[in-house]
């Protein structure tokens, strides 16, 4: 009796779940559901969270097919040799174009994928800016200012941080004397990009003063963070430090967070047109036959909704009308582009961040 | 030998398994970890692992947690002589918070103790709070200024972002072992002994140094080794506290991360190989001493 109940149990059991494979299956087959990955850095968790929910509404109007967007966040560096490793991201949506990059080299993308979607594949953009306590005890109005004596500045490790790079780098070309565009009007972008792919040599490089006041501004480091959000949580949350150096739209994000009468946001004169790019992975999508989603999906970036989302959230959105729209909480500041002061990131990346980089020489210990 | 009653059935078998299961675990994953690291060459190797930043590291990280393992190695002792020998009411409560530390993911102990000493946390700026609540509680006596703000600095222990605090979270994460090693011995220990060194007349600081302490050596010097090698391995709680500046506060496996981090798996693996290498020796140190020590004893019984 027991035996054949169990049995009976068992059987039951079996149809149940052979029927809900079958039903799985079918649903699957019938390409009713979509599930993306999005690997992308710290700062965007928030912004992409209402892209997700945006994108799938408009994707379902349009094609009839539920998509459901995963995400994953850290420091932008990691989040790369992740994907490299094996994590399955349909997309990455990085915070610069190195660590994109680093995932080509592995094989998992193709040549030229900065090519492949409008505006450096940058589909919005941001800047590098400071945060002070309410009222700027210090007076921090620019670069120059971080170096005074007794300020403490909260940067994140250039190393594992994108954010910290872009602060490295705007430091670097304020002092150096970059040649600065408005880049919130087309005829700025234009120049910024011929005089990008006409410059031959990048004399830059070569600036003492840049590397004194790089190598003086790590001094006032009390606590390097692995990522960009780390150093927000140091200098917002713990009440760490003087000024936070970090990504435009992350200052924000702590000032909404902890208190808008807490901090005040202080824009340098000049700073660096900061790019984080987006791209679709190649191997992945073509094995799990998502390409289509997966570029539709960078390709809604562009869309004014999302553009308009984006500038909700802080970024620079490349759209210039929608970026008129928000002017006065993003203001116009004097930008350089990576590609026109330093050309581009792999010259960057051998000089400044690799080992036995500038940045290794700063932090040597001298004995 | 040859008659000897076999305790486990199927020796061959049992053995077999032991040895997969442990190539499986152990071997093999170390044996990959040497063989990454010959993607280098052997200059690359030297230099990697002679990197100035990275011998800081190297210097940060055992010395913090060889720290550690020397404070818990003194206080787990009197916490487990408390524990087991001397009664007191909750004792068993007591007894189970011990192992908090285990079950406790170390990212909690490091958000916990780097807030906890933050300058303005609860003990960093403990001082300070201090003369706060005093000085109000004065207030309505009518002297609300009566200490001066900085009266009671000397309370403060603002430890975040500091070698100390590394120090701090690591003592934490190797409490247990020392207490746990030590209290089973103690527990077993026969008073007797103890009191026929009494009715000889030694004094009580004696007899724990010649009596009770070479007893209970090999099982508190393994507690030590444990907490020592805990602390070593240790990353979640002390990123947290550590302010990670190169050279100065970086651990060892911060190191390693960094690497990964720059896209250098192979140099990451080989700042890996050198921590196990001396992870290993400092083992193989200690085991020395136990047996030693075992033996010893024996031969004095």
């Amino acid at each position: 009796m027991r035996i054949s109940g169990l049995k009976t149990g068992f059987a039951v059991a079996l149809t149940g779940f052979v029927a809900l494979a079958a039903g799985g299956w079918k649903y699957a087959e019938g390409a009713q559901s979509v599930t993306l990955l999005n690997v992308s850095y710290d700062a965007t968790r928030e912004f992409y969270q209402s892209i997700n929910d945006a994108f799938a509404a408009d994707y379902l109007k349009k094609t009839g097919t539920q998509v459901t967007i995963q995400q994953s966040h850290g420091g932008s560096g990691k989040q790369a040799l992740s994907v490299v490793n094996g994590l399955q991201a349909d997309v990455v949506t990085l915070g610069l174009a190195w660590d994109i990059d680093a995932i080509e080299r592995a094989g998992l993308l193709k040549h030229g994928w900065q090519a492949k979607f409008p505006d450096n594949s940058a589909p919005y953009t941001s800047t590098i800016a400071f945060l002070v306590r309410k009222g700027n005890p210090k007076h921090i109005h620019d670069w120059k200012d971080l170096l005074q004596p007794g300020v403490q500045v909260i940067a994140a490790n250039p190393k594992s941080s994108g954010a910290a790079r872009w602060v490295f780098l705007g430091l670097w070309g304020a002092v150096g004397g970059a040649k600065t565009y408005d880049l919130s009007t087309k005829e700025g972008l234009a120049a910024s990009i011929t005089d990008g792919n006409a410059a031959k040599d990048f004399p830059i490089y070569k600036n003492a003063a840049a590397l004194a006041a790089v190598t003086a501004l790590y001094k006032h480091v009390p606590v390097l963070d692995t990522g960009g959000r780390g150093a927000t949580v140091t200098f917002a949350q713990k009440q760490i430090g003087d000024v936070l150096v970090n990504w435009e739209n992350e200052l924000y994000l702590a000032t909404d967070e902890f208190g808008k009468d807490k901090f005040d946001i202080v824009y340098p004169s000049t700073s660096v047109l900061a790019e984080p790019p987006v791209a679709v992975v190649d191997s992945i999508v073509d094995k799990k036959g998502t390409r289509a989603v997966a570029t539709a999906y960078l390709d809604y970036l562009y869309t004014p909704d999302a553009q308009d989302l984006a500038a909700q959230y802080h970024y620079r959105p490349r759209n210039i009308d929608i970026y008129k729209k928000y002017e006065t909480t993003l203001p116009p500041v004097k930008l350089f582009t990576v590609d026109q002061a330093f050309g581009g990131w792999p010259r960057t990346q051998k000089t400044f961040f690799a080992d036995g980089g500038v940045f290794d020489q700063i932090y040597k210990p001298t004995k | 030998m040859a008659g000897a009653r076999k305790v486990i059935p199927g020796f061959r078998l049992t053995l077999g398994y032991t040895l997969f299961y442990l190539s499986l675990l152990v071997l093999i994953p170390l044996a990959a970890l040497v063989l990454k690291t010959t993607q280098l060459s052997w200059s690359e190797f030297v230099a990697t692992i002679t990197d100035p930043v990275v011998v800081a590291a190297y210097q940060l990280t055992f010395g913090a947690a060889a720290l550690a393992a020397i404070v818990n190695g003194l206080f787990g002792l009197i916490v487990a002589w408390v524990l087991v020998r001397e009664p007191f009411p909750g004792r068993r409560y007591f007894d189970a918070l011990i192992d908090f530390p285990f079950a406790l993911p170390t990212a909690v102990a490091g958000i916990t103790f780097s807030n906890l000493y933050l300058t303005d946390g609860w003990i960093g700026g403990f001082g300070d709070h201090a003369v706060t609540f005093l000085n109000g509680l004065a207030g309505h006596f009518g002297h609300p200024n009566a200490l001066s703000a900085g009266a009671l600095s000397w309370l403060d222990f603002p430890y975040s972002n500091t070698n100390t605090g590394i120090v701090i979270v690591l003592i934490f994460v190797g409490f247990p072992f020392v207490v746990r090693s030590v209290q089973p011995v103690l527990q077993e220990w026969d008073p007797q002994y103890e009191q026929a060194a009494y009715s000889l007349g030694a004094s009580g600081a004696t007899t724990f140094r010649r009596v009770i302490f070479p007893e209970i050596f090999p099982a508190w010097l393994s507690g030590v080794a444990l907490a020592f090698a805990r602390a070593i391995g240790e990353y979640g709680s002390v990123i947290f506290i550590a302010s990670n500046i190169p050279g100065k506060s970086q651990i060892v496996p911060l190191q390693i991360v960094t690497k990964l981090d720059e896209f250098e798996p192979a140099q990451a693996t080989a700042i890996g190989v050198v921590l196990l290498f001396f992870s290993l020796l400092i083992l193989l140190g200690i085991n020395g001493i136990e047996t030693w020590s075992r033996r010893r004893s024996q031969a004095a019984v």
